[in-house]
Order: structure tokens, then sequence, then C-alpha cells
């Protein structure tokens, strides 16, 4: 029974997908809704993303630098623990699960409102295709800029774990950069960002369409939140694993 | 014109609309009224094509609506405005913004031409220096006009209003009532009003359809109420002691 009803919502989940993929209806609005959601789900996620970079990056240093007691292992491998954990998973992995909670639920919130107020609706009454005008311009927003974000997070990150790592004694400076250039491997940030565009298209269109079958009330608007935020959570997790198993392998 | 033949709609093998037949004249306000769940709000969604009808058919004119595929609908629908019952303002767009929405959609006017059309809109709905406030900042009758004047920016030939009435004072329901009527007129509009509100159905009901249980149980205008000896009208209509007393029932 279980098994039936998720294959029912798999099927709903691509019907609405082709309802989404279909020809804009003029590609100017389009764009302008693009620019705006790049605003409200990417620029305004800077400031999480950085002040989460910032200590995972600190964090990470210093749990390093307690499990590098020995004296036989130098201290520039600090550094290098730090930038292949933000470089592998955290960067991208851990910033999908923290966008997965901000944008996701603002999304599947969004939508699910505009459904029960009957927004949905005024727009399909006007002609307009509501799934893809709505949720289109957050696919493209989320795709073009979360890789943006995080570059970002691993710049941050490794900055945060030298700030902390210089200042509580454990690793000098010096230490800290032959570590961050050590055995550097760019693969690992091509990796990292194809994570990041696949994340971004499960996140947005995961819980777009949580939002889109709300049908009720506010109850129910927040029921869809939580859940789109809970399989958007699985199913990073899950393509961690598939893109992690087909790309570094 | 707007003409509805043997419309049958069911949910779950729950009939809720058992062969209906309407004609919606042009110029008139067409109100269907009926008690709470009687299927008129089924009907109005059917009309539209927010529901797919079980059988039966809708034309538009000389057009068969319900077989059409959404591309073919899309050009029946920029003909059609629709006035919800919560308004269906866009909440994140300003008053003149969302009359502006439809604008932008469906033309390749200039910015100053939109404005001008918006402003004519407005002026039309007595909403005078609001252009840039946002649906939250504005009362409900507010809402309900900026809602009318967003359906009728397109020169609609085709307007629909689900519960016009619902959460407004009765002097505001009144006002909104008389828009309604003044526009239909004014523009050669066929409207359709779905209300139980008795007010607009003796104040501008120039032609009425009954639902009961589903079915279409009587037709007639507004002067025909007075004189008509159907129980199940009469029960509906005149419902409160005072009114009955009138009736002489």
């Amino acid at each position: 029974m279980k098994l039936l009803f998720a294959i029912d919502m798999f099927g709903e989940y691509i019907l609405l997908l082709k309802k989404v993929f279909s020809k804009p209806e003029k590609r100017r609005v389009y764009l302008q809704q693009t620019i705006k959601e790049i605003d409200k789900l990417g620029l305004q996620s800077i400031g999480i993303v950085t002040i989460i970079s910032v200590f995972m990056g600190a964090v990470i240093t210093l749990q390093t630098a307690y499990n590098m007691e020995n004296p036989f292992i130098p201290n520039y491998l600090i550094g290098l623990g730090t930038r292949d954990s933000m470089l592998l998973e955290f960067s991208s992995t851990i910033i999908g699960l923290i966008l997965a909670g901000k944008v996701g639920s603002n999304i599947a919130s969004e939508i699910g409102t505009m459904k029960v107020t009957e927004q949905i609706d005024a727009l399909e009454i006007m002609g307009i295709n509501s799934a893809s005008f709505l949720i289109l311009p957050k696919i493209i927003a989320t795709i073009l800029f979360n890789p943006f974000l995080t570059v970002l997070s691993m710049i941050v990150g490794i900055a945060g774990g030298w700030l902390v790592g210089v200042f509580t004694g454990v690793v000098s400076t010096q230490e800290y950069i032959d570590g961050v250039q050590y055995a550097f491997i760019p693969y690992y940030i091509t990796y990292s960002l194809i994570k990041t565009v696949v994340f971004a298209f499960l996140i947005t269109t995961i819980s777009a369409f949580y939002g889109y079958r709300v049908q009720g009330g506010s109850l129910e608007v927040g029921r869809a939140s939580t859940q789109a935020v809970v399989m958007s959570s699985i199913f990073i997790l899950l393509f961690n694993l598939i893109l992690t198993q087909l790309l570094l392998s | 014109m707007i003409t509805v033949k043997n419309l049958n709609k069911s949910f779950d093998g729950r009939l809720v609309l058992e062969g209906i037949n309407a004609t919606f004249e042009k110029g008139k306000t067409n109100l269907i009224i009926g008690q709470s769940g009687s299927g008129k709000t089924v009907l109005l969604k059917c009309i539209v094509g927010l529901h797919e009808v079980d059988s039966g058919e809708i034309y538009y004119n000389d057009t068969r609506f319900d077989n059409l595929n959404f591309r073919d609908r899309k050009k029946i629908r920029q003909k059609i405005g629709m006035l919800f019952q919560g308004s269906a303002l866009f909440d994140s767009a300003t008053v003149e913004e969302n009359v502006m929405f439809p604008l932008d959609m469906f033309t390749t006017m200039s910015h100053e031409e939109k404005l001008d059309r918006v402003n004519f809109c407005l002026n039309r709905v007595n909403i005078i220096n609001s252009n840039h406030l946002y649906p939250a900042e504005i009362s409900g009758g507010m809402k309900k006009r900026v809602a009318i004047a967003r359906a009728i920016a397109l020169n609609p030939e085709f307007l629909f209003c689900d519960e016009p009435n619902s959460g407004l004072d009765p002097k505001t329901a009144v006002v909104i009532d008389q828009l309604i009527k003044e526009i239909t007129e004014e523009f050669n509009i066929t409207t359709i009003i779905n209300t139980h509100d008795m007010n607009s159905v003796m104040g501008i009901g120039d032609k009425v359809i009954f639902i009961h249980n589903g079915k279409k149980w009587w037709e007639g205008s507004k002067e025909n109420i007075l004189d008509s000896d159907n129980k199940e009208l009469n029960d509906f209509v005149f419902s409160t002691e005072l009114t009955r007393k009138i009736k002489g029932l």
C-alpha cells in the first residue's frame, strides 16, 4: 500500500515537472521572476551560509588537531583535513541540508499559501501555466546561484579554520596554508559543484511539489512545509551517496 | 454568452452536479444561488475549467470549451476575468503590480500605456492613491475592488465572481454589487456571480439560477422570485421569519 502511494507520488512529481518545463508564456517576465528568486533564495542565504561555514571550518580544524597529537604527524595536515572536509562534503552536502530547511520551507509555504488562497487558480484562469511560472524561475535561480554559495562556503570555511587554528595555537599560519595547498585535487571542486547543482534541483522541485499539492488551510501548509524539508533532506543524502559512488569511485 | 448543456460532475463517485442546463446572457448579471454545499462553486469552477466535467458541454459563444486542450483554452481564458472569494491578489505584489500583471503577460504595451490602463481600471473601481500598497495593507472591500480592476484589465468578455460579498459589511457589499453591475453593462460582459447573499439577488439579479442538491431547481429573474411558489427556493430565499411574513408564507 505504501509502495503504491510512493509510486503515485512519484508519478505526480514527474507530471508536475513536465508542466514546469514547458515553453514560458513571456520570457521577459520569467527573467524578471528569476532575478527576484535569485535575490530571495540565493542572496538572502549568504548570511546563514557564511555563519555556518565559518563555524564548520573552525570545528573541523579543532577536531582534526585534537585527533593528531602524535608528534610524527605534521601539523600542516590540519589544513589539509579542513580543506578536504569542506570541499568534499561540508560545503555541498551540509549546506545543501541547511538550504533544504531554509529555502525548501520557504518555497513549500509560499506555493502552498498561494494554492489555498486561490492565487494559483487566479493564474490558471488568466491562461498562465502556474506550475511553470512559479517553479521554473526558482529552479533556474537555485541552480545558478547555489554553486556560488558552495564556493563561498569553501572559502569562508577554510578561512574560519585558519582563524580558530591560529587563535587557539593548534597550528601556525604557514603550516595551515601549506596544508591547504598540499596535494590539491581540483576535481574535488567540480565534484562538489555537480552535487550542489543536483541538490539545488532536488530542494526546489521537491519543495515546490509539496507546496503545489496542498489542499485545505494553514495547517496543511505547515504540514507540507515540514514534509518538503524532510523529503528534500532524505533525497539529498540519497543522491549524495549515489553521486559520490559515480563521481569518486 | 455562455451555454452549459447537461453538465455532470462527481468527486470520488459522489455526484455533485447532475444534468445542469443553463444559458448565461451577455450584458447581464447572471446569478447562481444556492445553499452552501449545493454545488454552485463546483459549477462555476467547471465553467471556467478549474474542474474537468464528467460529461456535458460548455460553450463560450459558439466555441466548445470543455474538450479543448490547455493551449486552446488559453485563448479563451485571456477573455475571462475572475473575482475570487478571497480576492486572490498576489501577496508579494503591490496593487499596481497586481493589476498590471495580466497586461505584462499578454500585451505588448509600453510601460506608460500599461500604467495608464492600470490607473484607468483602478479609478473605475474607485481606488485612488493606493498603487504602491500591498494587499496586506488594504481593507477587504478594497481588495475586492482591486481584484475587479485586475479582472477587467484585459477588457474581458466574460466575468466570473465567486461570492463577491463574502466577508464584507452590508454597505460595502452593495457597493461591490453595483460596481459589478455597472461594469457588466458598461463593457457588455457576460457576468456570472456565485452568491448566497439575498441583497445581491434582489439588487442585481438580472437572471437567477437556483441550484439545489446539485440540480438546477429553478430559473428566473429577481422579480420572478417574489411570485414563485417553488418550495425549496422560497425556503432558501425567505429563510428568516420577517421575510417569510412579507412573502406571506
